[in-house]
């Protein structure tokens, strides 16, 4: 574990150090994903300016979820992103460099051209964040499960690109069916999912678990009854959704890489 | 150093309706001892590539037996390629973006290499192939002949007792091919790497290779020395016309 993570930072550096000999280009990236992702923003804002509240939730709260949910991605796109990059590696024959290496070749097709616009959007989520905890005014019985839950978001996004990447060592021709859950997760937890169909909400609970990103523990920060009436002990569960997930993940990419094909020659 | 019994590995291909199972190798077998020189040719097609991902761990075989330097590739992938050296010719298996020095330095970090260990190694290898006026250099931006001694330093730094070569000498010019098969045999003899080598072009064999190996639909038709494989073909005098013989099954081989 520690070798992994070794290994990880390693590359990670070599990479940022090889990416450093041309910082236009990256500045550039870094300024463009703030920007987009600053869109968002002021979307929920002029929702705003229309109605007092979505679904219930007022401003702050809502940019509470779209903060918690952006930071939870955004570290995890950062650190595993890549991944759902991986039938273009396959493709390419760079994935078998990759397999002929001592390292975890999940790691290295993590960690593979790691530069510093994948914090770009890190900033934003940081920044909407730092704005909307102080006018929620939370107090300390309910504030600590701020952390908790965003590394749990990061857990979950992070085996859902995992998933994706896996999935791709059977779908070479089509990855973009990956993002469907890993980019479509993250805008789904970006509102309070009481605006979707109680259908979908379902699914997103108990199938792919992104109602514990941060809509259940958010539930218990923001002090709520559930606008679909599910138990309340389900917004403590998120640590157990995201380990679970996490395993599944594990096992997925695993069996990927044991039916693993190769290109010709 | 190498142990292939039985080994077989199937593709399926197509969809649906017209999906079918081809069989890029079936039941070969073949040891290879330790300090060997082993050239392992065949036809496009043949199933050479396949067999040197499956020795690499790259692919695990559908059927069969396999162990590398005391390894089973594709359960102690990670493991076996602290022991095992491996180039593609067709393409590289450095870091495109870097330099070639941050490439070994990386390669240092990852096989664990000695840092006193490593620069002797990589002052040798530098010298006997010519590295020095690249080291600075993208792997993107090198030539043809350069990556490939690039490469090869590479597959070197961690003193592997197994080398396998995928077709290192193609597209090379003349100069460099020569430089490439003095560097190969003199490494094998001084050091004793056990290597296996695919390959087109049958200079490479005639020069390198006491043992000559012929893989042809999957299954090993040949095995043996060069003038074994010269023999079986008495008529013909090159080793070209031999080869093709055998390609286009106008020979009777006997293994």
């Amino acid at each position: 574990m520690a070798d992994t993570v070794r290994t990880y930072l390693l590359l990670a550096w070599t990479w940022l150090r090889a990416s450093a000999q041309y910082p236009g280009p990256l500045i550039t990236m870094a300024v463009g994903a703030f920007a987009i992702n600053m869109l968002d923003v002021v979307a929920i804002w002029v929702i705003f300016e229309h109605t007092p509240s979505l679904a219930g939730f007022g401003l702050a709260e809502v940019m509470f979820l779209y903060g918690t949910s952006s930071l939870s991605f955004a570290v995890s796109d950062m650190l595993f992103g890549n991944l759902d990059r991986l039938s273009q590696h396959i493709r390419t024959g760079s994935f078998d460099a990759m397999l002929i290496r001592p390292a975890s070749a999940f790691v290295q097709m993590a960690v593979d051209r790691f530069s510093v616009h994948r914090f770009g959007r890190i900033t934003q989520a940081v920044i909407v964040l730092a704005i909307a905890l102080p006018r929620l005014d939370l107090p300390w019985s309910r504030a600590w499960a701020v952390p908790p839950m965003i590394l749990c978001g990061i857990v979950i996004f992070s085996s859902l690109f995992a998933l994706a990447g896996a999935a791709q060592f059977l779908l070479t021709d089509a990855p973009e069916v990956a993002n469907a859950f890993t980019y479509g997760g993250s805008t789904l937890t970006q509102y309070p999912l009481s605006v979707y169909g109680r259908d979908l909400v379902r699914g997103v609970t108990f199938v792919v678990p992104l109602a514990f990103v941060n809509w259940q523990p958010a539930l218990f920060v923001l002090d709520r009854p559930d606008p679909l009436g599910l138990p309340y002990w389900l917004r403590f569960v998120s640590p157990l959704a995201a380990l679970t997930l996490a395993a599944v993940a594990a096992l997925a990419w695993r069996a990927g890489v044991r039916r693993y094909r190769s290109t010709g020659s | 150093m190498i142990e292939v019994q039985e080994v077989g590995r199937s593709f399926t291909v197509g969809r649906r309706r017209d999906r079918r199972t081809v069989h890029a190798v079936r039941d070969l077998s073949f040891t290879v001892g330790a300090g060997e020189f082993v050239g392992y040719l065949g036809p496009n097609g043949a199933g050479k590539s396949t067999t040197i991902k499956m020795l690499t761990g790259i692919l695990a075989p559908t059927t069969g037996r396999i162990e590398v330097a005391g390894l089973d590739p594709s359960r102690r992938r990670t493991a076996l390629a602290r022991r095992i050296g491996v180039v593609f010719g067709q393409r590289t298996t450095l870091w495109w973006d870097l330099p070639l020095r941050d490439s070994f330095e990386l390669i240092r970090h990852l096989y664990k290499v000695d840092r006193v260990v490593f620069r002797e190694r990589l002052e040798e290898l530098s010298s006997l192939l010519g590295l020095g006026d690249f080291m600075a250099t993208p792997v993107r931006q090198l030539s043809l002949g350069q990556r490939m001694r690039g490469d090869v330093t590479a597959a070197l730094l961690h003193d592997p007792a197994v080398l396998v070569l995928d077709e290192p000498t193609i597209g090379l010019d003349v100069v460099s091919k020569a430089a490439m098969r003095e560097f190969l045999s003199r490494r094998n003899a001084e050091h004793g790497t056990t290597v296996l080598l695919t390959t087109h072009d049958l200079g490479d064999i005639e020069r390198l290779c006491r043992r000559v190996m012929l893989i042809d639909h999957g299954h090993l038709a040949f095995d043996g020395t060069l003038d074994d494989l010269r023999a079986t073909v008495p008529e013909e005098k090159s080793i070209e016309d031999v080869v093709a013989r055998l390609y286009t099954g106008q020979a009777t081989t006997g293994a």
